[in-house]
Parts: C-alpha cells; sequence; structure tokens
C-alpha cells in the first residue's frame, strides 16, 4: 500500500521543483512503491502491456504520417508504406503485429487476474477499468483493421456495424449514422481514421487511472493475502523493474519472431486485395483475437439475440467482482473453483476454434454417415460446439463462481505473505535486504 | 525455483502463441476433385531463405511476354526492379534508377502521360520512376475485353491468397488435371482443381515453350557469366512466375528477414543479461 | 549504483565489481537496442523512394522565344527558363563580381551544351528566392532581373542577388543538354 512519501529532495532546485509542482516526488514514489514479495511471471505482464501501448502509439503516429485515409488512396498509401517509405515494411508490420502481441498480453493478464482474484475487495475499481481498457482496445482494433482498406477491412466493417442495425426500431438510423451513409464508405474510413487516432490516448488515460488506483488500494498477489509487514514487501526498483525488464524481453523475442519471420501468420490474405463492395470475400472472419465473440455471436440463431449475447460475455466481465462472493482471493486456495477455471480457459480457447471454424462443419468427428450416397463425416459441428462453451462461459460467471462462492471450503491457507515464502522455519536473516 | 518460473512462462507463451497460430491457419480452402497440390521447397522459405534471382529473372520475362496481356503489376515501379533484393539488382548501381535493366525494361513500356504544353494525353516510352502501366483504361474496359472478368492485379497476389506461392504455382499447372465427373464448367470458365468451385475465368495461359528463355547473365567473382536457361516447361514457367510474384508482393523479405535474425540475437543476448542481472538483485531475497 | 544499498552487506569487493559489471552490461545493451531502434523512427521521415526517383524534367528550349520565360516545377519547387535578350546577357555579364554579395559571374552560372559551347541566351535557375524561399517575380527590381515581393530582395539579370535581406544568388539546378535545343533538369 502506498504509505507516506519517503522522498526527499536532495538538492536546492529538487526542493524547488517539489514545492512547486512534486513531479520527481511522483516518480520516486513509484520506484520505492512496496510491492509484494512473492509476485511471480504471471505479474509481468502489466509491464508488458504498456510498452505494447507505447509501440502502437509510436508506430501508429508514424503510419498517420505516411496513410491516406481516402477510399481510392488508402490501400495504395499502405502499399507505398511497404515499398517505398524507409523502413515502413517494417513500422506497418510493427503495428499490426504489435496489435495482436497487444491482445496476447491483455488475456494473459487477465486469465492472470482471474485466476488469483484480483478483482476481488478493495480493487473492484481496478478490474472494470481494466475492462474499459479492454473493450476500448478492442474499439480501437477493429477501427484500425478498417483502414488498411483490404477486403477483411471492408467487410469486417460491413458486419461489426451490421450489428447496430440489430437494434429494434432505430437500428438502421444508427447504423447508417456511424458509417455516415448507406453502406461503409468514404464517410466511414475517415472518421474511423480520425476515431482510431483518438482510441489510443483515451486508453493511455485510463491506464493512468488502473495504476492510480492500483497504487491506491496495493498490488494483489499469488496468494492473495494482502501485506500485513514491511517485510512482506519489496520496492518496485529495483526488484520488480529488473524482473519486469527480463520479462519485457522474452516477450519481444516472441513479438519478433512474428515481426520478422511470421508477419502475416496473425492475419488474413484477403487483406491484400483491395477493398470491393461488389465482393464478399468466402470466408469472413475476425482477427485471431475476436474469434471467441465471434462465436457467442454465431452461437444463437437470431440476430438480436446473438449480439445481446456477445455484449453480455463483455459486460458480465465488469459485474465479476459481486459474482464472485468467495472470501478467499486466490484460486491457489480453492480446489473446487480451480479446476472451473481451468475449464474456463479451455472454454475460451475452443470458442476461438469455433470463430474461425465454418458453424455447419464438423468440429469433432464421432463417425460417418451416408448423405443421398456420399459418405459425410458426423458429429458434432462447431456450431453446437460453439453453444456448448457459450454455455459454459456464461455459467461459470453466473452460476459456479456464485455458488462455490457460498459452499466451497478453501484449503489452508499461510498466515502472510513472508510466511508464505519461508515456510514455518525461520530462515529470517535472508528475508530482509539489509538496510 | 527461479528457473521453473520463467520456464512456465515461456512455455505457457509458445502454447498461446501456437494455438493462436493455428486458429488463424485453421480457415483455408480446400481444392476440387482427386488434386493434390504440389508444395515446391521454395527458395525463399524459411528463415535464411531468399529469392532465386535467376528465376525471378525469368520470371519478369513470363509476366512481361504472357501475363501482362491482361495482369496489372500497379504498386510495382520499374525502379523497383533494381532495389536491393529485387531480381535485377546491381551492386555498383545502388540507385535503382541509374541500373541499365531497369532502364531498359522501363524504356520497352509505354506509359500514358499529360503534354506539359497542349494538356494532351499522350503516350511516351517509360522511365524508372514510373509505375508499370494499367493494361486497361479501367475496371469496365478489362471486364469488357475479359468475357465479364476482371484480371486481377498482381503486386500482392502471393500474399493475397493464403499461402500464395504455391497456391499460384498450383493454379497455373493444374489445368490438365482429370475433372470430376458432374462438374459443369459454364460456357466461358474453365477447370482448374484449385480454383474457389473448380472454375476459372482465365484459359490455361501457359504451354510448353511458350516464352523463349535467353542465358542469364550472372556476376560470378567479378566475371560476368552466361548461364544457360532451363527449358520452359509449364512447371518452369510457373515456378519462375511465382518467384518473380513472390518478390512483388514481398519486395523487403530479404532486408526482413536479416534485420529479424540481429535483432532476435541482440534479443536473446539482452534477456539473458537481464536474468543474470536479475539474479544479482534477487540474490539472498526469498520469494 | 542506488541499488547497492538494499544489497546484503556480506558483499565482498570482487563480488561488487562482478555485480557492477553485469548491470553496466546490461544497461549498455539496452541503451543501444534502444538506440538502435531509434533509427527506423527517424529513418521514417526521410525522402521515400518514390520521392527520390520522382526525378528529371526535359524543357525544348526553341519553344521559349526571346524575352520569355518558362516556369516549370521540378521537386515541387519552380524552374524558371529564361531566353535572354542581348541587352540583359550585357547587363549580366557587366556586372564586376567583386562588387556582388555572392560573388559569381554569369558564365559560371552557364552550363555548356553537347558541343561543349556556353549558351548564355538561356539563363537555368530553380525560382526561389534565398531570404525564405518565395517565388521572385520577373522583369522587376532595380536591377530589371527579378524581385522578390515577400522581403523586398533584387536580383539581377543573371539572377543574382544585389539588393535587400536574401544572402546568396538563386540556385542554378542540375542540368543538361541532351540535344542543342533540349535541356534536362535532374
Amino acid at each position: 500500500m502506498s504509505g507516506p512519501s519517503t522522498y526527499e529532495p536532495k538538492y536546492a532546485a529538487a526542493k524547488w521543483m517539489d514545492q512547486r509542482l512534486p513531479i520527481i516526488r511522483m516518480g520516486a514514489d513509484f520506484m520505492t512503491f512496496p510491492s509484494p514479495r512473492n509476485l511471480n511471471y504471471w505479474y509481468t505482464f502489466g509491464g508488458i502491456l504498456a510498452l505494447c501501448l507505447v509501440v502502437q502509439i509510436i508506430s501508429g503516429v508514424i503510419l498517420a504520417m505516411h496513410y491516406v485515409a481516402d477510399v481510392d488512396k488508402a490501400f495504395a498509401s499502405v502499399q507505398r508504406i511497404r515499398r517505398d517509405v524507409p523502413f515502413g515494411w517494417l513500422l506497418q508490420s510493427m503495428h499490426a503485429v504489435g496489435a495482436s502481441m497487444f491482445f496476447l498480453a491483455v488475456y494473459m493478464h487477465m486469465f492472470r487476474g482471474l485466476y488469483y482474484g484480483s478483482y476481488k475487495a478493495p480493487r473492484e475499481v481496478i478490474w472494470i477499468l481494466g475492462c474499459a481498457i479492454y473493450l476500448v482496445m478492442m474499439a480501437t482494433a477493429f477501427l484500425g483493421y478498417t483502414l488498411p482498406w483490404g477486403q477483411m477491412s471492408f467487410w469486417g466493417a460491413t458486419v461489426i456495424t451490421g450489428f447496430f442495425s440489430a437494434v429494434p426500431i432505430v437500428g438502421e438510423s444508427l447504423q447508417q449514422w456511424l458509417l455516415g451513409g448507406y453502406a461503409v464508405d468514404n464517410a466511414t474510413l475517415q472518421r474511423f481514421f480520425a476515431l482510431h487516432y483518438l482510441l489510443p490516448f483515451v486508453i493511455a488515460a485510463l491506464v493512468g487511472l488502473h495504476v492510480w488506483a492500483l497504487h491506491h488500494v496495493g498490488q494483489n498477489n499469488p496468494i492473495g493475502i494482502s501485506e500485513k509487514t514491511k517485510e512482506d514487501t519489496l520496492a518496485f526498483h529495483p526488484f520488480y523493474t529488473v524482473k519486469d525488464a527480463f520479462a519485457i524481453a522474452v516477450f519481444l523475442v516472441i513479438f519478433a519472431i512474428f515481426l520478422f519471420y511470421l508477419p502475416d501468420a496473425l492475419g488474413h490474405a484477403d487483406n491484400y486485395i483491395e477493398a470491393d463492395a461488389m465482393k464478399t470475400p468466402p470466408h469472413i472472419v475476425p482477427e485471431w483475437y475476436f474469434l471467441p465473440f465471434y462465436a457467442i455471436l454465431r452461437a444463437v440463431p437470431d440476430k438480436l439475440a446473438g449480439i445481446l449475447l456477445m455484449i453480455g460475455a463483455i459486460a458480465v466481465l465488469f459485474v465479476l467482482p459481486w459474482l464472485d462472493t468467495h472470501k478467499v482471493r486466490s484460486m491457489r486456495f480453492r480446489p473446487v473453483a480451480r479446476w472451473f477455471f481451468l475449464i474456463f480457459i479451455v472454454m475460451c480457447f475452443i470458442l476461438g476454434w469455433c470463430g474461425a471454424g465454418t458453424p455447419d462443419n464438423v468440429a469433432i468427428k464421432l463417425g460417418s454417415k451416408m448423405v443421398d450416397g456420399v459418405k459425410v463425416d458426423s458429429g458434432i459441428t462447431f456450431y453446437r460446439l460453439s453453444q456448448i462453451s457459450t454455455i459454459y462461459y456464461f455459467a461459470y460467471f453466473l452460476i459456479i463462481l456464485p455458488v462455490l462462492g457460498l459452499i466451497e471450503k478453501p484449503i489452508k491457507r499461510p498466515d502472510s505473505i513472508t510466511k508464505a515464502v519461508l515456510g514455518d522455519g525461520k530462515r529470517g536473516a535472508a528475508l530482509a535486504p539489509a538496510e | 525455483m527461479a528457473f521453473k518460473t520463467p520456464k512456465k512462462l515461456v512455455i505457457g507463451a509458445i502454447i498461446a502463441v501456437t494455438s493462436v497460430g493455428g486458429m488463424a491457419f485453421a480457415a483455408g480452402g480446400g481444392v476440387m476433385g482427386d488434386y493434390k497440390m504440389k508444395h515446391p521447397d521454395w527458395s525463399f522459405n524459411g528463415a535464411f531463405g531468399t529469392y532465386d534471382r535467376a528465376a525471378a529473372q525469368r520470371g519478369y520475362q513470363v509476366y512481361r511476354e504472357v501475363c501482362a496481356a491482361c495482369h496489372s503489376l500497379k504498386y510495382v515501379a520499374f525502379r523497383h526492379l533494381g532495389d536491393e533484393g529485387a531480381p535485377f539488382y546491381l551492386e555498383d548501381f545502388p540507385n535503382p534508377s541509374d541500373n541499365p535493366y531497369v532502364k531498359n525494361f522501363a524504356a520497352d513500356w509505354s506509359v500514358e502521360d499529360i503534354d506539359s504544353e497542349t494538356g494532351d494525353i499522350i503516350e511516351r516510352t517509360g522511365i524508372p520512376a514510373d509505375y508499370f502501366p494499367p493494361i486497361f483504361p479501367n475496371d469496365a474496359a478489362a471486364r469488357a475485353s475479359n468475357g465479364g472478368s476482371l484480371p486481377p492485379d498482381l503486386s500482392s497476389m502471393v500474399k493475397a491468397r493464403s499461402n500464395g506461392a504455391d497456391y499460384l504455382y498450383n493454379l497455373l499447372t493444374a489445368y490438365d488435371s482429370p475433372k470430376p465427373a458432374g462438374l459443369e464448367i459454364t460456357p466461358g470458365l474453365h477447370w482448374n482443381p484449385v480454383m474457389e468451385g473448380g472454375k476459372i475465368a482465365m484459359a490455361n495461359p501457359l504451354s510448353d515453350e511458350l516464352v523463349t528463355y535467353e542465358p542469364t547473365e550472372m556476376m560470378d567473382y567479378g566475371e560476368l557469366k552466361l548461364v544457360d536457361p532451363p527449358v520452359a516447361t509449364v512447371e518452369q514457367m510457373a515456378s519462375d512466375l511465382t518467384q518473380f510474384l513472390a518478390w512483388t508482393a514481398d519486395p523487403k523479405l530479404e532486408q526482413r528477414k536479416s534485420i529479424g535474425l540481429m535483432t532476435i540475437i541482440y534479443l536473446l543476448i539482452l534477456s539473458v543479461l537481464l536474468f543474470f542481472s536479475y539474479k544479482r538483485v534477487w540474490r539472498n531475497v526469498e520469494h | 549504483m542506488s541499488e547497492s544499498s538494499t544489497m546484503p552487506a556480506d558483499t565482498d569487493v570482487e563480488d561488487s565489481s562482478k555485480r557492477d559489471f553485469i548491470f553496466l552490461a546490461t544497461g549498455a545493451t539496452a541503451a543501444a537496442g534502444v538506440a538502435a531502434v531509434g533509427w527506423p523512427l527517424v529513418a521514417q521521415m526521410g525522402k521515400a523512394a518514390d520521392t527520390l526517383a520522382a526525378g528529371s524534367i526535359e524543357i525544348d528550349l526553341t519553344k521559349i522565344a526571346q524575352g520569355q520565360q518558362l516556369k516549370m516545377l521540378w521537386r515541387g519547387k519552380p524552374v524558371f527558363v529564361r531566353h535572354r535578350t542581348a541587352a540583359e546577357i550585357e547587363k549580366a555579364a557587366a556586372a564586376d563580381p567583386a562588387d556582388l554579395k555572392d560573388p559569381q559571374t554569369d558564365e559560371e552560372r552557364l552550363t555548356p551544351d553537347t558541343s561543349g559551347n556556353l549558351r548564355p541566351e538561356f539563363l537555368v535557375m530553380v525560382g526561389v528566392c534565398t531570404h525564405f524561399g518565395c517565388v521572385p517575380v520577373g522583369e522587376a527590381g532595380e536591377f530589371d532581373g527579378w524581385y522578390c515581393p515577400c522581403h523586398a530582395s533584387h536580383y539581377d539579370t543573371s539572377g543574382r542577388i544585389r539588393k535587400g535581406p536574401a544572402p546568396k544568388n538563386m540556385a542554378i539546378p542540375p542540368y543538361s543538354f541532351v540535344t542543342d535545343s533540349v535541356i534536362k533538369v535532374g
């Protein structure tokens, strides 16, 4: 937790500044912030995400210097960036792959929060701010995907803005207001560009609040037991700066492998074809990070219900702090909940798989049957599979966690972080860095 | 103990990344009939792969003499042919506009321009700065000349199809494969198992010896040598053209891979150093 | 290093030098990486390949009557090609370079044609005032050459600065004679 500031200005100039704008104090307090000593590598994704945001903003501002938001020139301007702008190929790839890396890290961060109960009191606001960041990230990614003006850009924008047409009565007017026309066209592209440039700064502001709230209540930790004594904590710097830096370097290796050797693996070939309002690509698939929600959307055969379900899948995250009522934070001490959590993760992956598949195709082959004299596979279709996993997704939040909150008996927990680290033996000498 | 956790993290990350990648790959089109996709071992595949210059040069010839009857290459400029990593790059000409191949190829095409004095639309010979000119004045004209179908621009074709190099090669070499019984081909369309639905508007564009390959000039230890060309079979031309169009789609491939290698080596060194720094900082600190 | 205060006290001298080396090496490597990343971020604002290649223009001199000036855009700037009258050439040659702000003879501002002769009747220059980049007006000013209306710079019939705030003569672009009557700028 943030105690009183220990910063003392050493120089007259620093003291002068401190009395007027305590910005150095803020930085110093940030560096000495007492963090639980038992944070594991799952806790490095916060730092990784901060880096992702910086990479996206820098590369994005640069791309905006070369990009032309005009339906006749957008695709060509991206081609020019890739072919003629010095290092344009690198920066364009970095921005596109970076979006995927951002989502990869955000999902890790969220799964970590779910497992260790980081959304529970007093961290509800941190969690809600995080969900808001995630929501704005999704909007930003969708808007950005429209800009290269490829086939997937165009049809993705058409389909997603089509969601709004499902709203009763005003739906169509709402969609056309969003598009600024009867269909996705120049007005749409220009407003999407403007908003795509704006939203990252909204994310940055939300991140500021997210971190502020975190520093107000203190970090959660793998055992979910709050810090009690000074022994339970370590200064953020150098202990967690160096740990975060190491994790960031490893993360960047994965980033670089995609950026330099698999730049298109996470994208879709159709986006290298210029948008054509007369021809829809055979398989419209969103970017991988939207696939689970896409599967939920398609899990019901009704337009409005599908959309409500998809919105619900994100909305349920916002109210999670009040759904999981169990008093123990970390699932390390919840032997039942951790199994349901594991299944939840598997179901999220299955949803992603279903989102990529064609609904009527067989996902899990159980045999074959004869239809009109032709042998076809039979088994569980993607459609059925997405229904099963959608049910589990909602059940996890709306039934399993609330019920477990009432009945689950946690296993024995240590008294404090220090006890957890040292066990019962008293190896006190090794515990504290000499002061 | 400290070792265990990063390992788990890395494994977790790899699992996540590969499963995500797997999902992206999962969506792919199938081929028609009994046709089996051929997967040539492209020189530009793999972490260290580069373009086969001689093949890509022949590929340019195939494009010029065959494909360019209908297909444009509008995002490629003549000067691009002489860029670093391009088929006709020469070390002596770092400015591609001075490259003699580039100048000759440019002059081989005529480009539409506006006479600065009269304002009339004129045709002039190309210069290195020009882009490959459109084949048809507009889409409507292109459709009118091609039975209603629009021949796509080939600049990014290899990237615009999943596994594009194999797709293109198979598309060009699969016209003669047996057609499944019962598949009706509408007049004006042609059977091709690689196309979605097995039907394509383009007639088989290649036949053996359609193009006469000239010996390729290659610099060999500072000496200009003539390399005998291969026989211009359909497979050879398809393969050469694929090399050329793989380059037009991804002209920075070689730069990308060499910078990538350096970057990854650097990041690995940095990771190791950071790991040891981490061990030093956390030494004697229980956590 | 500040973190030394948080280190256990049993650190011996050898140990701390080893530690410092690790931290220094890590810091230096990281700093080198940041610098290397900085380069593409800076370089991307430079001239793109298509801009560099958008090269040269050809001008047919026979289309310019004596006493007339042709203006063409080259690399985003106007190029003046003036077919000078005998009086203008004489005036330009008469000026003593020693009296000039940017000493240059008229001949130094010309390029020989295909047979190696100077063609003083054709003056080719970048029509941009060397003060702050406005385009000067022709046949104007106290020296009957060019006059820049922005801040009152007077150029003579050779395009040399004679009066006013501009520091230099108007620039001569790289050009050459393709034939006796056609020049190529750039």
